[in-house]
């Protein structure tokens, strides 16, 4: 029999410690199904952030690095600037990218690093419990938002993707969802696509992964992924947001 | 060889399978594995049509398909 789909050569054969229906293992299933496809996991150095993807390094085969808590894009600059020939990929949740490592990533970008980013929004802090993250929705409950987000209270929820189209340095910037088999086909092509521009040598590269926590959200995980249709992606529309070829939309 | 093979001690039996399969080919097992999961197993092959969407749509690498 022809086999149609294989579980990735660049992941470890163990178990991931995420909690069921998590969409991070989708997530690296994708990014592992990049580094193989572009056969570049020789050439791989992925660093890990501070949150529940601390122990990606655990579940990646290809060389790894973790960082303090946001720092992730500053160590990649780093290992990036001190070996060129490698691809150099970060994995950060949006409590590590989007709030303490907000600096990080934005001048990451200005600076143009030739790094590939992986930014996993789940809307919520999600290793330490379910506080309200910068990227929670309006009205949308945390332990530390038990009535809901209070946009006179807390601001609106951060756009990452919109903010980083701005920067001249950022070459490739898309969102994409994991919450159906459509939009996963679409966040791989997204994921390669990041990696390639860094192949090319154009640019800074984001994508942005909207995710599922079933767990702080309390759903199971399919309500999880419908719920994410219905209220994150009119906040966070999808699409690609800036391109090598194309420049800002 | 069945067209879908679960590696079943893997599996956290969050169902996405069993929601995403277009065929409806996927259920829950009543046995639990040893981390005390209900696992997935294919239940129809034959109206299993090897399309892959249950691999890809699993969180943890539990699937593998194979097309006749």
């Amino acid at each position: 029999m022809k086999q149609v789909y294989s579980v990735p050569k660049s992941l470890q054969p163990r178990s991931t410690h995420y909690c069921p229906g998590c969409t991070h293992g989708i997530v690296h299933k994708l990014v592992a199904e990049a580094i193989d496809d572009l056969e570049i996991r020789d050439r791989a150095i992925g660093v890990a952030p501070v949150g529940c993807a601390v122990f990606a390094y655990d579940y990646f085969d290809c060389d790894f690095q973790q960082a303090a808590h946001g720092r992730a894009p500053a160590v990649a600059t780093g290992i990036k600037r001190a070996v060129p020939d490698s691809v150099v990929f970060t994995y950060q949740g949006d409590g590590d990218l989007a709030s303490i490592g907000a600096a990080e990533i934005v001048h990451a970008a200005m600076r143009g690093e030739r790094i590939t980013v992986i930014f996993v929004n789940n809307a919520i802090y999600g290793m330490t419990g379910g506080q309200m993250a910068p990227t929670t929705l309006v009205g949308q409950k945390a332990t530390t938002a038990p009535f809901g987000r209070q946009k006179e209270h807390c601001g609106s929820p951060l756009r990452i993707s919109e903010m980083l189209a701005t920067i001249p340095g950022a070459a490739y910037i898309a969102r994409v969802a994991l919450s159906s088999p459509g939009n996963v086909a679409k966040a791989k092509t997204a994921i390669r696509k990041a990696f390639e521009t860094q192949l090319a040598g154009e640019g800074f590269a984001l994508v942005e992964c909207l995710s599922t926590c079933p767990t702080n959200w309390g759903m199971a995980p399919y309500e999880a992924m419908q719920w994410l249709e219905e209220n994150m992606i009119p906040y966070y529309p999808l699409g690609e947001f800036r391109t090598p070829e194309g420049g800002a939309e | 060889m069945t067209k879908v093979v679960f590696d079943e001690e893997k599996c956290k039996g969050c169902g996405l399978c069993v929601q995403f399969c277009p065929k409806k080919a996927i259920i829950m097992a009543e046995r639990i594995n040893t981390k005390g999961y209900h696992p997935a197993v294919l239940a129809d092959e034959e109206n299993c049509i090897s399309c892959g969407i249950c691999a890809r749509m699993c969180p943890d690498a539990v699937i593998e398909v194979f097309k006749p």
